[in-house]
């Protein structure tokens, strides 16, 4: 049995990393809860922003949480664009031919990530990320902190957005009622391509701060896939909150198993949780029923 | 001020809409009336944009507007009170009518005239912060209705205004459209209560099986025969 604070040092770890991991499924979920499409390149994407954050850092020195501002305004135009050139026209066919879209969009990614980038791990090297603050018998990085406290400002920004913006107000009634938002005269499609356009932006700023965190190779894209629909199930499908929640109890849970187990054990832990909340609460942690 | 030429609608291969012709002139109702599935709906729908006519054309004010979009059609002035109301259940009623006045023709003036709605509507006025789905049918209705007036339409169309509501809140909805007209608003109204809807109408077209089988003004129809027969029971 390991020691109470380094216990509690692993359960602080895993918190951090687990509200990147919310701002990033909270991409996912805004993007499901209002255009109703499942991004299953969500993963790949982020795995494209943490390669940007290194690219920049790599070619200008540039610290990943200044990178977050060039990489998030690329990843909107690019999330914008994605649906409304290629997602808009599917939205009325069916679910499979949507799934194949956007499985084919998460393929090109991975690979054109493995040309360019190949196989090796890459990181960034910044010299506050080997610091710590302490506090008592618990050592907290810098970069996990900041990486944390960058995906809390970025959420509470989009809850933010949600909540008093006339624009984030229609994304919302778009949300509400299809039919509703038509009727009055909302440009339906511009919104759903601003909510792809910020649930990108998410990804951008959650990939920045995770490659402070992590290594990154082309694999770790559909990995982060499927962590992101753990995380948005099990926090409840379309609800804000419940992604970040979801992202601690993940990042918990990983961090956890690493310590009593194996590092390699983390994601059992994960899709055990996962398995848990289907049987006892389909609807995920804050998730409304249907 | 609305006139519709000649309209195609279908669903597939199933045909909704045969040759629809109507004319609406400025600051009148005129009247849709037929039986359930005759049409009605898709024939507002089609004229909103929502769906796409197959053939025929719609101008409004002299301009075509067929097969624009929808959010395009209400900037042009036509507004909707959509069938089953169709308000924003999770957003509060100052939201929902925040919504309504999102186009762009509307946006300048909103402020004052969410001041107009709320003088119309005092009961919206007093639930401004709950949230739109935990109100009433008939509350929910006049919430449709001043969404719809938010956005400033010179023309309204109500779709089954009175659907689904009480007695007197359907009295109230057809005072608040009589309302409307007597200010100058042009009201295209769809109903299966047809006595009412005569009767408020200075013009009606009966509607069946997607073809327009009758016109005439509200008190022609109200005697016509058939229509007592058909509609009216008598």
């Amino acid at each position: 049995m390991p020691a109470l604070d380094l216990v509690a040092n692993v359960v602080v770890s895993g918190i951090l990393t687990g509200l990147v991991y919310g701002l990033m499924a909270l991409g996912l979920s805004v993007i499901f809860g209002v255009v109703r499409v499942v991004n299953f390149a969500h993963g790949e994407m982020m795995t494209l922003a943490m390669y940007a954050a290194t690219v920049l850092f790599a070619a200008f020195k540039l610290d990943p949480f200044l990178a977050m501002l060039p990489v998030a305004a690329a990843f909107f135009v690019f999330g914008y664009a994605l649906q409304a050139g290629f997602i808009n026209p599917f939205i009325t066919r069916p679910e499979h031919s949507q799934f194949m879209l956007l499985v084919a969009v998460a393929i090109i990614l991975v690979n054109a990530m493995l040309m360019i980038f190949g196989p090796d791990a890459r990181n960034v090297q910044v010299d506050y990320q080997l610091d710590s603050y302490e506090l008592g018998p618990i050592l907290i990085d810098k970069g996990r902190l900041f990486a944390a406290a960058a995906a809390v400002i970025a959420a509470s920004g989009l809850f933010a957005f949600f909540r008093y913006t006339l624009t984030g107000k229609a994304i919302r009634a778009c949300a509400d009622n299809y039919l509703g938002a038509r009727v009055v005269g909302l440009h339906v499609k511009h919104l759903y391509a601003l909510t792809f356009g910020l649930g990108a932006v998410c990804v951008a700023i959650a990939g920045c701060a995770m490659v402070l965190l992590v290594d990154v190779t082309p694999p770790l894209g559909p990995a982060y896939t499927l962590l992101a629909f753990v995380i948005v199930i099990v926090g409840g499908l379309g609800s804000m909150g419940g992604a970040l929640l979801g992202g601690v109890l993940i990042g918990v849970s990983e961090a956890l198993a690493g310590l009593f187990i194996a590092p390699s054990a983390k994601s059992m832990f994960s899709f055990g949780l996962l398995i848990l909340v289907l049987l006892l609460r389909p609807q995920g942690l804050l998730g409304r029923r249907a | 001020m609305l006139s519709v030429h000649n309209l195609d609608l279908y669903y597939g291969d199933a045909q909704a809409l045969d040759g629809v012709s109507l004319e609406v002139p400025k600051g009148e109702i005129v009247a849709i009336v037929g039986a359930n599935g005759a049409g009605k709906s898709s024939l507002i729908r089609t004229i909103a944009g929502i769906e796409r006519p197959r053939s025929g054309t719609i101008a409004f004010n002299g301009t075509p507007i067929t097969g624009l979009e929808s959010h395009v059609i209400c900037n042009r002035g036509i507004g909707q009170v959509a069938e089953g109301r169709q308000v924003f259940p999770s957003l509060t009623v100052l939201e929902n009518l925040e919504m309504g006045a999102m186009i762009p023709r509307a946006r300048g003036d909103a402020k004052r005239r969410l001041d107009e709605v709320l003088a119309l509507f005092p009961r919206l006025k007093e639930r401004q912060d709950q949230l739109a789905g935990t109100m009433s049918g008939g509350e929910q209705q006049m919430l449709a209705i001043g969404r719809c007036l938010m956005g400033a339409p010179e023309l309204i169309m109500f779709d089954e205004p009175s659907l689904g509501l009480a007695p007197l809140v359907v009295q109230e909805v057809l005072r608040t459209i009589h309302v409307l007209n007597e200010r100058g608003m042009t009201i295209l109204l769809v109903e299966q209560n047809v006595a009412v809807s005569l009767k408020i109408s200075q013009r009606a077209y009966v509607l069946e099986n997607g073809r327009i089988v009758m016109s005439g003004t509200g008190a022609e129809l109200l005697h016509n025969d058939r229509v007592r027969q058909a509609y009216l029971g008598l």
